[in-house]
């Protein structure tokens, strides 16, 4: 066999398989080397509780959609944001990290505007148990900066298999707040290890190449998902270093979402969907070419079948 | 136009008179020919919501005419915000917190009783550890002078850190080379400089031999330390004791790992000798500071105040967190624990927490630190976490009894075992050498089967 038939047999067709097995292995990490502030226990239980939602909702959803027709449940979607959570969430109360689980979940069925939801799921569920409550909280320290090389080979592992033409976000992102950490610095008139330090950051890499590049929740069009890289990176450095709050990357994140509808508004382009046109095609998924304005008949098809996460 | 809030403390000592700058959570340089070295600082950070109170210590030996104290600060202190503080206080909170050793002793392995106490704890080892012209001319303002104590206190703002560097040293501080950009820094951000010095006719007025801790009280929403100051002519690592009592629980860093000493393990009954556990811990430390590439913060202590179980000393009253500056206490705050000493008390105190009793949560963090591996400032946060640490070391008394049972034998087979487990888990901890430890253990060097040893009671009859 060829090498380039070796690269295509050995590369998934849906790139949240190799999501859900990075975030993973990072979780295992973190848990027997990093020492996180989560058991194994607490991690089957965030997981148990955003695969039930993922098929009550699917079963909400697709029951009032196409009465009658078999229920597919949305597991990669629901394991990639519990997995994510598991990573994130840290709280002493069990009974608050299956509320969160919950609202994880259940904002990207309940916020969409049409049909595209609001908030990645993590990100949603997190700010919003934030907002709920102050009994919950995200360590960014927790990585340390010594794997920074795993968390590299991971993120740029990503990129390769997440169709290039979607990876623009993550690039157009690290360069914008780089930039800001950079300029800062040498306004103050900082050594560079200082901006060079915070770009270490494990919770940094994280949301780069695993939070703020959710194709289902970013802009439709290049030049929208540069211009809102651009707003999450300038919300999280004025959280970071004008407000002086932590956590800056998920407040803004959160709020730079509400600005997707009016930037695909603005510039539209077309909807995303996980499997690759070819794959997609073999799958017998339609390629979904969904340009504004739909009629309501087929955006809500159109919703149906292209609910991922 | 509403001026920015920007935060905190970097505390940085400088030498006065016969000017060298010194260094404070960090910073401490000696005069060319006088060799002042303050590894280990100690600082208190009382955080609720955007209000912080600061307490600094540190253990400065040399001539208290050439000592004086640079910190940058988030806002114009008045008067009232800054107050000298009793270093008894926070020896008193380093007692509490510090690891501690609990020992037990087995039981015949023929009768069952337990018996358990707390036999010392570790404290913090002391080896870990016409002018306003010209200042407008120079960009500098005098904004405020105070004498608080035994303290000569200014309060300035500069608008380039060259000009703040050369009115520092005009006016006797000597400053080190590479101060300058780390000053420009917080000049940018806008932040004040506060600069103490001791009065010596007020100090000899009071009475002190020593230099009583610096206290500040501040609202800004920064919540970190600023150590770079501290690192600028850093004669090697430096060593910081942060304690933060917090309302809500546990603090950690979120630039930096924090990580929880390793705790809870059986050692060797040895340890109990005098000078042999400081020995440990420091040694222990070390080497955990070497494992994580020293770039982490450990984690010695989180604990809920009004209780702790074993004790290393009583938990502070309420009287004395108000000292350190515990602004959410009333008087009426609940029961008070009874005032300790700082001496070790030795009997556990499982004392349940009240419910009315008010709610301070202490987190004690050990740094060891340098500019390679720290290069920005410390910024923490304050987390829901309510779960207790400390760092316990345990020693495992053998029974030493008759063999009046067939157990008794099995006993000193597993404790010939479990004593060969403590050497190594020792020699691991420590980096010693385990041939050392067995011998001090009388083990014998080879290991548990060297020296087989019996217990028959006449063994033990004419044993000299």
């Amino acid at each position: 066999m060829t090498l380039p038939g070796v690269i295509r047999r050995l590369h998934p067709r849906d790139p949240r398989l190799y999501q859900i097995a990075t975030l993973a292995s990072l979780l295992l990490y973190g848990l027997t080397w990093l020492d996180f502030e989560i058991t194994a226990a607490r991690a089957i239980l965030i997981l148990a509780t955003v695969l039930s939602t993922q098929a009550v909702c699917d079963q909400v959803t697709a029951g009032r959609l196409m009465p009658g027709r078999p229920v597919a449940v949305n597991i990669k979607s629901a394991l990639i944001s519990g997995l994510s959570l598991c990573l994130l969430l840290r709280t002493n109360r069990p009974e608050l990290a299956v509320v969160a689980a919950v609202l994880t979940i259940a904002v990207k069925f309940l916020l969409r505007f049409r049909g595209k939801h609001l908030f990645n799921p993590t990100n949603g569920g997190l700010v919003a148990m934030l907002l709920l409550t102050d009994q919950v909280w995200v360590s960014p320290g927790q990585w340390g900066s010594a794997v920074l090389f795993v968390f590299l080979m991971a993120s740029v592992g990503s990129v390769v298999v997440m169709r290039a033409s979607r990876s623009d976000v993550t690039y157009a992102f690290i360069l914008f707040y780089g930039a800001m950490l950079f300029g800062r610095a040498l306004y103050l008139g900082e050594p560079l290890a200082i901006p060079l330090h915070r770009l270490e950051s494990g919770a940094l890499l994280l949301f780069t190449f695993f939070m703020i590049s959710d194709p289902k929740t970013t802009p439709d069009s290049r030049a929208g998902r540069v211009l809102f890289a651009g707003l999450v990176a300038f919300g999280a450095w004025y959280v970071q270093f004008r407000m002086f709050r932590t956590n800056g990357l998920l407040w803004s994140l959160a709020a730079c979402s509400l600005s997707v509808p009016i930037i695909d508004w603005l510039l539209p382009g077309d909807r995303y969907t996980w499997l690759s046109p070819p794959a997609a095609a073999a799958a017998g998924a339609p390629e979904l070419r969904w340009r504004h304005p739909s009629t309501p008949t087929t955006a809500a098809f159109d919703r149906f079948q292209r609910r991922t996460i | 136009m509403k001026r920015h809030v920007f935060s905190v403390v970097v505390a940085s000592m400088v030498a006065w008179s016969a000017p060298t700058v010194l260094g404070f959570c960090g910073f401490y340089v000696a005069k060319a020919d006088t060799k002042l070295f303050n590894k280990a600082s100690q600082v208190v950070l009382v955080r609720d919501g955007d209000r912080t109170v600061m307490t600094m210590a540190n253990d400065f030996k040399g001539d208290l005419k050439e000592f004086a104290v640079v910190i940058p600060v988030p806002t114009f202190l008045q008067r009232e915000q800054i107050h000298v503080g009793d270093k008894a206080l926070i020896d008193h909170l380093d007692a509490y917190s510090a690891p501690r050793l609990v020992e037990y002793f087995d039981e015949d392995p023929c009768r069952v009783i337990v018996s358990d106490r707390m036999v010392l704890s570790m404290s913090r080892p002391a080896a870990a550890a016409g002018v306003s012209g010209r200042a407008r001319s120079l960009g500098v303002t005098i904004e405020a002078q105070y004498t608080v104590g035994e303290y000569d206190i200014l309060i300035l703002s500069a608008q380039q850190s060259s000009g703040l560097e050369t009115w520092l040293r005009e006016n006797g501080y000597k400053i080190p080379s590479g101060a300058s950009s780390v000053l420009s820094s917080y000049v940018k951000q806008n932040m004040r400089f506060f600069v103490a010095r001791v009065n010596l006719r007020e100090q000899a007025k009071l009475g002190f031999s020593y230099l009583r801790p610096l206290q500040v009280a501040y609202e800004s929403p920064k919540f970190m330390l600023p150590i770079r100051l501290g690192m600028v002519n850093a004669d090697g690592a430096q060593e910081l004791f942060a304690y933060a009592l917090t309302r809500k629980g546990r603090v950690e860093t979120t630039n930096y790992r924090t990580v929880k000493l390793p705790t809870d393990m059986d050692l060797p009954v040895y340890l109990k000798e005098p000078g042999e556990f400081a020995r440990f811990y420091t040694a222990m430390f070390s080497r955990q500071v070497g494992k994580e590439g020293m770039r982490v913060l450990f984690l010695e202590y989180a604990w809920d105040m009004r209780w702790c179980d074993p004790c290393a000393a009583d938990p502070l009253s309420n009287d004395e967190l108000r000292q350190l500056g515990v602004f959410w206490l009333d008087a009426n705050g609940g029961p008070s624990p009874p005032p300790g000493g700082s001496g070790s008390v030795v009997r556990p105190r499982p004392m349940p927490p009240s419910m009315n009793a008010p709610e301070v949560f202490l987190t004690r963090l050990h740094v060891r630190y340098d500019s390679a591996h720290f290069p920005e400032d410390l910024v923490f946060q304050e987390t829901a976490d309510r779960v207790n640490f400390q760092g316990r070391y345990v020693l495992r008394h053998a029974w030493h009894g008759e063999e009046s049972c067939p157990a008794a034998g099995a006993y000193r087979r597993s404790l010939r075992d479990r004593q060969e487990q403590e050497a190594q888990r020792l020699a691991s901890m420590t980096g010693w050498d385990v041939s050392e430890i067995r011998k001090t253990m009388n083990l014998g060097a080879e290991g548990p089967d060297a020296q087989p040893i019996s217990n028959k009671w006449w063994e033990r009859l004419w044993r000299k």
